[in-house]
C-alpha cells in the first residue's frame, strides 16, 4: 500500500463567521474532539480527502477577532500558529471570513498573512452581504492581497471542492500586508536573533505576547521581558499603530473589492431585536422559551424513555430464561444490564437538551440573552456571558465549565465556574424524573400545564437561585483589581442549520454515553459485587431467618420478602449503607438510599442504576418489573407505608439538586482553575448546603 | 466634557474621535471602532445597560461604562 500524503490545515476565523459549519462540511462525521496539550480548550479535528493521494487533517481553531488574545480560547490560536514544534502547527491555514462583515474579518486575515504561512481566504456569506446591499468581489480581494480567495457557502457546502483544490495548490505569501519592521527595529532584531525567527510579524507577536504563551519556557519569557524593557517597548502604542495601519490597508482593499448599493439596513434583525430585547417581552419570551424546553423534555422524551425502560427489563428477563443459572447470569441481569439501561434511558432527554441549546446558539438568540442578562448578572458578581455556561450547565456542567473561558475577567470566570454545577444537569434529570413520577400526580392544570413539568421546572429554578445567591456571596469574598469587559458582537439572526444541530446532538450524546457509560458500568458491577457478597454470610443469615419464620405461621411469599431483605442487609453494600444510616436518617433516608447516595458521588446518574441494582437483587424472578414500580412497591418497615413518601422524595430531590456529586466536574474545575483549592471548596460547600436543605425539607414535610 | 457614545440616544449618530482608556481602545479598535468611523446608537437593554450600536456594518454590544470611553462628535 502506498502511503498517502497528509496536509495539516488549520481553520481560523471570527466568531459567527461560519467556521464550524465549514469544518462540518469538510469532515462530515470524521471528526473527534480532543484537547490541546496543557489546556482544556476543545480541539476539534477531522480528516477529509483532498485528492486521491492527499489527505487533509483539519483542525478547527477557536473563533477569534485578532491574534491578540483576550481569553484562553483565543490564546490557543496564537500558540498553534507561533509554535512550530507543536504537532498542531499547520501546513496550510484557511481563514474563513464573513463577507457581510468584511472589514472586521479582514483584520485577522491580514495578521495571518503577515506570519508568512501558506494561507487561503474562504469568503463566506456572500449572499448575506448582497442582501445587506454590498457586492463583494472575491477576485479583487485576491488581486489586492496576492492570496488565493475562494467563495464558499458554509451553509450548503458550495465551493468546498474549489477550497480543497486551493489547499493543494497554495504557496507561501510573497509580500507582507503591512510592514512592521520600523515599529521597534531593535526589539525585532533582538527577538529574531534570540529565537531564530526570520519573519518580522512573528517576531513582533513574540515581543507583544510571548510572555503569555504556554510553549515558551520561563527563561525564554524572561528574555522577552528583558529585551522589551531594554528598548522601552510600548506594547499598547505599537499595537494601536498596527491596528490602524491594517485598517488603512483594509479600507483600500474594500474600496476596490466591494460595491455598496443603496444603504439597506439590517431591517429584519433590527425588527426582531425590538421584540426580543423589549423591556417586558424580552424577559417574558426568554422565560417562555425556557419553560417550553423543560415541558418538551418532560413530555416528548417520555415515550422513547418508557420504551427503553421496558426493553431493558425484557432483555434481563429473557436472559434469565435462556441462560443457565449462575454468577454470570446474575451479574448480567442484576448488575450490568440495569446499569446500562440506567444510562441509555436518558439519551432522549440529553439529545433534546443539546438540540435546544444548539438551536439557541445557532440562531443568534443566545447573544441576545447575554445582552439582556448582563446588568442583572453583574449585580451578582457574574457577567452577561455567564448566562451561556449557566444554561449549558442544564445539559452538563463539564462543557459548561469549559464554556466560561470566553469570560476574560478572572473573578467573574471563577465565580461562574464555582456556581455552574448548581444548575441542574441532565444527570440529575433521571433522578428527578423517577422521584417526581413517584410522588407528583400526572395531572394537567388548566388542561395543558403538566404538574410534573412544573415540579421539574421548580427544581431547575431552585438550582438557579442557589447558583445566583452563591455567586453573590462569592462576589463579596473574592477581591480583584482586574477590569471586567463585555464588548460582544450581536450576530444577525439566522435560521439554524439542521445538519449542524444534528451533528452537535450526535457528538454530545455520544461523548456523554461513552464517558458516563464507562463510570456507570464499572460502578454497576462493583455495586452488584458489594450487594451479592460475602456469599457465606448472606446465605447463613437467610437460612437462619427462613428456618425461624417457617416455624412461625408466615406464608411463603412473606418469608421470601423478609429473606430477600436480610440478604441485602448482610451484604457488603448493606453493611456500608448501615454505617452511614445514622447520618442520613434525619433527612428521611434509609441505608438502601444511603448506598445510592454514596455511589452517586462518582456521578449522579448512577442513582437510577443503583436503585435498579439494589431492588433487582433477590427480586421476584418471574415478574417483569421496571425500576419505578419496584421503588413504588418498597415499604418502610417502621411505618408500614411506602418508603418513598412525598417528604422523602422531595428531600432526595433537593439533595441531588444541591450536592456536588460528580467526579468529572471536580476534575474539570481543577484543570480550569489549576488548583485543588476550588474543587475542594466546591465539594464541601455544595454538599453542606445539600445536607442542610434536605434536612429542612424532610422535617417540614414529614 | 466631550460627548461619548454613552450619551447617544437610540437612533442618533456620531463619529468616533478618540478614546479615553488605552487598554479598552485596543479591543474596540480591533472590533472596528476606529477614529473617523460613524456609529449609530441602536437600542439599550431593558435596564439601560448594556447598549447595542451599529458600527462598521455590524451590531456591537457593550456596557455604558465601556461606551463612555469612546469619544464622538
Amino acid at each position: 500500500m502506498t502511503k498517502k500524503k497528509t496536509v495539516k490545515v488549520a481553520l481560523i476565523g471570527n466568531p459567527n463567521s461560519g467556521k464550524s459549519s465549514l469544518f462540518n462540511h469538510l469532515t462530515g462525521l470524521n471528526q473527534k474532539v480532543g484537547n490541546f496539550p496543557g489546556v482544556t480548550v476543545d480541539k476539534k479535528t477531522g480528516s477529509c480527502k483532498l485528492n486521491e493521494e492527499t489527505r487533509g487533517e483539519i483542525i478547527d481553531l477557536p473563533g477569534t477577532y485578532s491574534l491578540y488574545p483576550r481569553s484562553i480560547d483565543e490564546q490557543v490560536v496564537l500558540d498553534v500558529l507561533l509554535d512550530k514544534k507543536s504537532k498542531d502547527h499547520p501546513d496550510v491555514i484557511v481563514v474563513i471570513a464573513d463577507a457581510s462583515n468584511l472589514k472586521r474579518n479582514l483584520l485577522l486575515f491580514t495578521q495571518v498573512i503577515d506570519l508568512g504561512l501558506p494561507v487561503i481566504l474562504a469568503l463566506n456569506m456572500l449572499d448575506v452581504s448582497i442582501n445587506l446591499g454590498q457586492k463583494v468581489k472575491p477576485l479583487e480581494i485576491a488581486k489586492e492581497l496576492n492570496i488565493p480567495v475562494v467563495s464558499v457557502n458554509a451553509r450548503n457546502g458550495d465551493g468546498i471542492n474549489l477550497l480543497k483544490q486551493a489547499i493543494l495548490e497554495v504557496e507561501t505569501p510573497r509580500k507582507e500586508i503591512i510592514d512592521v519592521s520600523e515599529y521597534a527595529p531593535e526589539v525585532l532584531a533582538d527577538i529574531k536573533f534570540n529565537f531564530g525567527i526570520e519573519n518580522n510579524y512573528e517576531a513582533l507577536l513574540i515581543a507583544q505576547q510571548g510572555r503569555f504563551s504556554d510553549f515558551l519556557n520561563d527563561s525564554d519569557k524572561k528574555k522577552i521581558v528583558d529585551i522589551n524593557a531594554k528598548n522601552k517597548f510600548n506594547h499598547e502604542l505599537i499595537q494601536s499603530k498596527e491596528i490602524l495601519a491594517r485598517y488603512e490597508r483594509i479600507d483600500k482593499i474594500v474600496k476596490h473589492a466591494v460595491e455598496f448599493n443603496v444603504n439597506h439596513n439590517r431591517n429584519l434583525t433590527h425588527k426582531i431585536d425590538k421584540i426580543l430585547t423589549h423591556k417586558v417581552f424580552g424577559y417574558l419570551i426568554f422565560l417562555t422559551i425556557l419553560f417550553l424546553i423543560f415541558q418538551s423534555i418532560f413530555t416528548w422524551a417520555n415515550y422513547p424513555m418508557d420504551l427503553i425502560d421496558g426493553a431493558f427489563a425484557s432483555v434481563s428477563q429473557w436472559l434469565k430464561n435462556v441462560m443457565p443459572e449462575g454468577i454470570l447470569v446474575d451479574m448480567l441481569t442484576e448488575g450490568i444490564i440495569p446499569g446500562i439501561g440506567g444510562i441509555v434511558i436518558f439519551i432522549p432527554q440529553i439529545a433534546l437538551l443539546f438540540a435546544f441549546i444548539a438551536i439557541l446558539e445557532e440562531s443568534g438568540y443566545m447573544s441576545r440573552v447575554v445582552f439582556l442578562m448582563d446588568r442583572i448578572m453583574r449585580k451578582f458578581g457574574l457577567n452577561g456571558k455567564s448566562v451561556v455556561p449557566l444554561i449549558s450547565g442544564v445539559a452538563c456542567a463539564i462543557p459548561a465549565v469549559m464554556a466560561t473561558r470566553t469570560i476574560s475577567n478572572w473573578k467573574e470566570r471563577l465565580i461562574t465556574i464555582f456556581v455552574t454545577p448548581f444548575m441542574s444537569c441532565s444527570a440529575r434529570l433521571p433522578v428527578y424524573t423517577i422521584l417526581i413520577a413517584l410522588v407528583v400526580p400526572a395531572k394537567m392544570i388548566f388542561g395543558f400545564l403538566s404538574m410534573q413539568a412544573i415540579a421539574l421546572m421548580a427544581l431547575y429554578l431552585l438550582g438557579f437561585v442557589m447558583a445566583i445567591v452563591s455567586a453573590w456571596i462569592l462576589k463579596l469574598i473574592i477581591k480583584t483589581q482586574e477590569k471586567s469587559y463585555f464588548i460582544m458582537e450581536l450576530p444577525l439572526y439566522k435560521f439554524p442549520r439542521w445538519k449542524h444541530v444534528g451533528l452537535t446532538i450526535y457528538e454530545k450524546s455520544r461523548t456523554f454515553v461513552v464517558e458516563a457509560g464507562k463510570i456507570i458500568l464499572a460502578i454497576s458491577i462493583v455495586l452488584w459485587v458489594l450487594a451479592s457478597f460475602p456469599k457465606q454470610g448472606i446465605e447463613n443469615a437467610a437460612n437462619t431467618l427462613s428456618a425461624q419464620l417457617t416455624s412461625q405461621n408466615y406464608t411463603e411469599e412473606e418469608i421470601q420478602k423478609k429473606v430477600d431483605a436480610v440478604r441485602l442487609e448482610n451484604s457488603y453494600a448493606g453493611m456500608f449503607g448501615k454505617t452511614i444510616e445514622p447520618a442520613i436518617k434525619p433527612l428521611g433516608y434509609d441505608w438502601k438510599i444511603g448506598i445510592a447516595l454514596i455511589t452517586s458521588f462518582a456521578a449522579r446518574e448512577v442513582f437510577v442504576g443503583t436503585m435498579a441494582t439494589i431492588y433487582s437483587i433477590g427480586a421476584d424472578e418471574t415478574e417483569e418489573q421496571t425500576i419505578k414500580s419496584r421503588m413504588k412497591a418498597e415499604i418502610n418497615p417502621e411505618t408500614g407505608g411506602p418508603r418513598y413518601t412525598t417528604a422523602v422524595a422531595f428531600s432526595l430531590m433537593v439533595f441531588y439538586a444541591f450536592a456536588m456529586q460528580c467526579m468529572s466536574t471536580l476534575a474539570i474545575v481543577w484543570r480550569e482553575t489549576k488548583s485543588w483549592k476550588y474543587p475542594l471548596y466546591q465539594l464541601l460547600y455544595m454538599t453542606g448546603i445539600a445536607y442542610v436543605f434536605s434536612l429542612l425539607v424532610y422535617q417540614i414535610l414529614k | 466634557m466631550s460627548k461619548s457614545v454613552a450619551d447617544l440616544k437610540p437612533g442618533e449618530f456620531g463619529t468616533i474621535t478618540g478614546f479615553l482608556d488605552n487598554i479598552i481602545s485596543l479591543k474596540l479598535m480591533e472590533m472596528g471602532c476606529l477614529p473617523g468611523v460613524k456609529v449609530r446608537m441602536n437600542f439599550s437593554a431593558p435596564l439601560g445597560d448594556p447598549i447595542a450600536i451599529d458600527v462598521a456594518g455590524y451590531s456591537l454590544s457593550l456596557r455604558t461604562s465601556e461606551a463612555s470611553n469612546i469619544l464622538i462628535e
